[in-house]
């Protein structure tokens, strides 16, 4: 055996301190690393695409000729594709976690959907759009339509929506459901006045979180035939379209430079909708918060 | 109850600003419209396809636009073979293809009864480049290039010195189209002969603006990709001229120009790119006036987004050919064919 040097307490306690602060050098240090890639992608990001920001490249379609081009469909169709994917996605999400959490009995059933539920967040999105693609696409002939590829994108984030739907009706406290039950609610009525109302702020953060993975996805969108150029708006659900990230990965590939500043122009367009997209979420959520408060 | 009144409140908002958007839009199109545009036709053409022709389908669909507002035009890019997948079950109208048809694929066609015409619409060359630094090589033949890129090369011819005896003692990287394009495909059959057999050891990218940035940030490197990316590089590349060792086709080593390419003598890196239509879709009308305006307006427009045009003496026999309604593939339903004429197999065709 070898003789441990015996410490004194005080040794003891600076060595713990320089570990310590050593620890908190490297975290910073990563910290630091993650946020220099992020400034440098935005920063050059915003350097080549600035200029081709205004009102036209808004309000114009794309085109051949690079200064003329715009985001016009792509932007009109990520937004639809954002609101009919929510409609898709949202109540199936919460619906199910509800189920789960608050209906289910414990036991082999619930614990198959569980498992099957966390396999589905782990696949990659393109094995979503060739899904879609034989079962939206053509077995329910919606064809190659906003509402296909909505279909497919709702798919895509439901794990992540009943994820942290259950997440959050896991929070509620369970004297709320007793209280309510006890005062001779039925087992809906206390979901529906009691846990749910809870509960919903939290839900909403899972849902910003699918909601933004939905808006820049590209690979499922192109497999289920979205559009890379049309030259007018959806005028329904079951209109073509194309979307943002897909406007993007045709700029990005071409060899003309300034189609390359486009493609810089239309990533802040993007990132400028998620970021709205993302306040107005929280904001619904410090709204819903403060009104429970009371 | 507040809450839900404001969640539906804030559905409608966004749902009435869509359709707001859309039909100011309407508006619009139809005011700034020109004289010459006719709003009588309507109703919309779906293609898809090889990213290669995009471009090009992109343009005409265009000004195709500019022409017929009320017709819809939407253009995917989901890859040659993908392409033909939903052409074959008669999904879409038109099939953007940096080939022609294989034999499985056009077999599909027949099972699903789709009839198609193909027209070939550009030409498409594949530039073979060094960096600037590259000062000894002057040119490269077919033969020195399979060496590099045969199968049987991998891990063995890794350095400039190994491809001609007088080359420098200079580590030699490949860059090269990702194995999924159809720039792949063509690329082994004309230099390797045999349609993807290479080796497997060199930084492949479906992105060719990433194959620009290695070629031109390493003094050895050695690349391929279509012209319209060298053109818009000549600070940064140098493109090699190639000798395929027929003097039939232009005695020496050949420069990746137009010229070259129209006259036929840019063999065997030069390759013809094409739309299939399905026959009945062009009983629509919208359909059948797209395509008569893709076959009008594909020489400029081709050209203008960086492509080869065909050669006029072409032309003619193109137009018969979509009148007559010919259907089939001028190239037997056999795939790629390389160094042939297309004039050749249209006129042979025609023979028949």
């Amino acid at each position: 055996m070898i003789a441990q040097p015996i410490q004194t307490p005080a040794g003891w306690r600076r060595r713990e301190r320089i570990r310590e602060s050593l620890f908190k050098v490297i975290g910073v240090s990563v910290l630091l690393f993650a946020m220099m890639a992020l400034t440098a992608l935005l920063v050059n990001i915003l350097l080549d695409g600035f200029q081709r920001l205004g009102f036209d490249f808004l309000n114009n379609y794309a085109s051949r000729r690079a200064a003329q081009a715009g985001v016009k469909a792509a932007l009109v169709g990520s937004l639809w594709m954002a609101v009919l994917t929510a409609m898709i996605a949202v109540p199936i999400g919460i619906g199910a976690a509800l189920y789960l959490e608050e209906f289910s009995r414990k036991g082999g059933w619930a614990r198959f959907i569980e498992i099957n539920i966390a396999n589905l967040a782990g696949v990659p999105s393109v094995i979503y759009g060739l899904l879609g693609l034989q079962v939206f696409v053509r077995v329910f002939g919606f064809g190659e339509s906003l509402l296909a590829g909505a279909c497919t994108l709702a798919l895509l984030v439901l794990p992540v929506i009943i994820t942290a739907a259950r997440e959050a009706l896991r929070t509620v406290p369970q004297n709320i459901r007793e209280g309510s039950l006890a005062l001779g609610a039925t087992g809906w009525q206390t979901v529906r006045f009691s846990v749910l109302p809870v509960a919903f702020p939290s839900m909403l953060t899972g849902v910003i979180l699918a909601l933004s993975r939905a808006v820049g996805e590209t690979a499922p969108l192109i497999v289920v035939g979205a559009a890379a150029y049309i030259a007018s708006l959806p005028s329904g659900a079951l209109s073509s379209y194309t979307v943002l990230p897909i406007q993007i990965y045709d700029w990005v590939s071409r060899p003309q430079h300034t189609f390359h500043q486009n493609a810089a122009a239309a990533i802040i367009v993007l990132l400028v909708m998620l970021l709205s997209l993302n306040a107005i979420a929280i904001w619904l959520r410090n709204r819903f918060q403060k009104r429970l408060a009371i | 109850m507040k809450r839900q009144l404001f969640l539906i409140l804030m559905l409608f908002v966004v749902v009435f600003s869509l359709v707001r958007c859309q039909s100011s839009s309407d508006s619009a199109n139809g005011s700034s419209s020109s004289g010459s545009s006719d709003s009588s036709l309507s109703g919309s053409v779906k293609i898809d396809g090889s990213s290669t022709v995009f471009p090009i389908s992109q343009a005409v669909a265009e000004d195709f636009k500019a022409k017929y507002p009320n017709v819809e035009v939407a253009v995917a890019q989901s890859g040659t073979g993908g392409g033909f997948k939903k052409f074959s079950k008669g999904e879409i109208d038109i099939s953007d293809a940096s080939r022609p048809i294989k034999p499985e694929e056009a077999e599909e066609c027949k099972k699903n009864g789709v009839e198609y015409i193909e027209i070939p619409i550009a030409f498409d060359a594949l530039a073979v480049v060094v960096n600037p630094k590259n000062d000894w090589v002057e040119h490269l033949t077919v033969e020195e290039l399979k060496r590099i890129w045969e199968p049987a090369a991998q891990g063995k011819i890794t350095n400039w010195s190994q491809v001609r005896p007088n080359f420098p003692d200079k580590p030699l990287k490949l860059f090269g189209a990702g194995v999924d394009s159809g720039t792949f495909d063509y690329f082994t059959a004309a230099i390797v002969g045999e349609e993807d057999a290479s080796r497997g050891d060199f930084t492949a990218s479906e992105d060719d603006n990433i194959l620009v940035q290695g070629v031109a940030g390493d003094a050895g490197g050695l690349g391929f990709f279509g012209i319209a990316y060298f053109e818009e590089n000549q600070d940064k590349l140098r493109a090699i001229p190639i000798d395929d060792g027929i003097a039939d086709n232009g005695d020496g080593p050949q420069h990746p120009t137009a010229d070259n390419v129209i006259s036929g003598v840019y063999q065997p890196l030069a390759r013809p790119i094409f739309i299939y239509v399905n026959k009945k879709a062009l009983d629509r009308p919208e359909v059948k006036a797209f395509v008569e305006f893709y076959i009008e307006n594909m020489a400029a427009l081709s050209k203008e987004v960086g492509y080869v045009p065909l050669p006029d003496n072409l032309m003619p026999l193109l137009k018969a050919r979509f009148e007559k309604r010919v259907t089939g593939s001028a190239f037997g339903e056999k795939g790629s064919i390389v160094g042939v004429k297309l004039e050749d197999l249209y006129k042979a065709e025609e023979g028949k």
